[in-house]
């Protein structure tokens, strides 16, 4: 079962943000207010580890279970798109208080009215996919 | 043990398990990004069909899909199995801040006012969901990512375009937390 180990990844994930509260409408709004370190101290634990392991992949040129080098793909250059892009992400996101992966863990949760949150992000990225000729990147 | 799980983790055991995750993703040969799932998802239902941008192998993102899957189940077992019953252990200043705009404390991880299947049926409360999913699914795909595939995956590779990002990320929730809502429940 070569697929297993990814269900198994995305259960751990789904497990470590609902037990941390990250899935919460309530902390995102915490968050956009400053009033607790709590999501701060998440993505800046996970960042700082992050960035020493891909620095020591590199490093070490570690391979994958393939056996392949690991390699990191550079995102492409620009400005409007991530600042645009970004911002209009961010608007929905303190709005429904959930990204795109704590959508699915909330699903999980019991909370359906977020399928329609769920079936609005394939609706925009569709859009997108429209419409991407035509904006500014 | 499961009481001590059951109790709501902090926020080093959360960063730690999340940069373990996408260091596990590194050594299965992927990269951490959990917004693709929505053009693979649009990709699978056919969009490829009218739209170039659509037009990809997605079932080469399968595995993207299964962790999704697994996000999922994680949430339901969260839910099931591995909680205390307690609410959300948001901040005081949070909580009165959100009285202000009729949200009452909360009970679970969720608002009833935005969550509930009553709040559902109304027109109000089912065009914000489908508009803050709109901008989200939007948002994601033409800023190339979300948190994870830019905030966790593209700062860690310290990549210039990901912080502009989440600086946006952080203009739009800003925006929304202190303009937009407001507007929305007051």
């Amino acid at each position: 079962m070569k697929g297993l180990k990814f269900i198994i990844t995305g259960l751990l994930f789904g497990i470590v943000m609902s037990k941390s509260e990250a899935v919460s409408w309530y902390r995102i709004q915490e968050m956009f207010r400053f009033q607790a370190f709590h999501m701060f101290g998440i993505m800046g634990t996970a960042v700082t580890l992050g960035v020493l392991a891909v620095f020591l992949i590199k490093r070490f040129q570690l391979r994958d279970v393939q056996g392949e080098r690991i390699t990191f793909q550079p995102k492409e250059k620009g400005i409007i798109r991530y600042l645009v892009g970004g911002t209009i992400f961010g608007l929905g996101w303190a709005l429904v208080g959930s990204c795109p992966g704590p959508l699915f863990v909330n699903l999980g949760q019991g909370y359906w009215p977020i399928l329609v949150a769920i079936a609005g992000g394939v609706l925009g990225t569709y859009f997108y996919g429209v419409l991407r000729d035509r904006l500014p990147h | 043990m499961i009481e001590f799980i059951s109790q709501p983790w902090p926020w080093y055991v959360s960063g730690m398990v999340i940069a373990m995750i996408m260091v596990l993703l590194l050594f299965f040969g992927k990269s951490f990004g959990f917004s693709s799932n929505f053009r693979v998802l649009c990709a699978a239902c056919g969009a490829g069909r009218h739209v170039p941008f659509f037009r990809f192998n997605w079932k080469d993102q399968v595995w993207n899909l299964l962790f999704l899957v697994g996000a999922v189940l994680g949430g339901w077992l969260s839910q099931e199995f591995l909680q205390n019953g307690e609410a959300v252990q948001v901040s005081q200043a949070t909580i009165q801040d959100l009285k202000g705009l009729g949200f009452s404390a909360p009970k679970g991880l969720q608002p009833q006012e935005l969550f509930s299947l009553k709040v559902l049926g109304s027109v109000k409360g089912f065009f914000i969901l489908l508009g803050g999913g709109l901008l989200i699914g939007f948002g994601t795909r033409y800023a190339g990512g979300c948190t994870s595939g830019h905030a966790i995956s593209g700062l860690s590779n310290l990549q210039w375009p990901s912080l502009l990002a989440v600086i946006g990320f952080f203009i739009g929730g800003l925006v929304t937390t202190h303009l937009l809502l407001p507007l929305l429940f007051s």
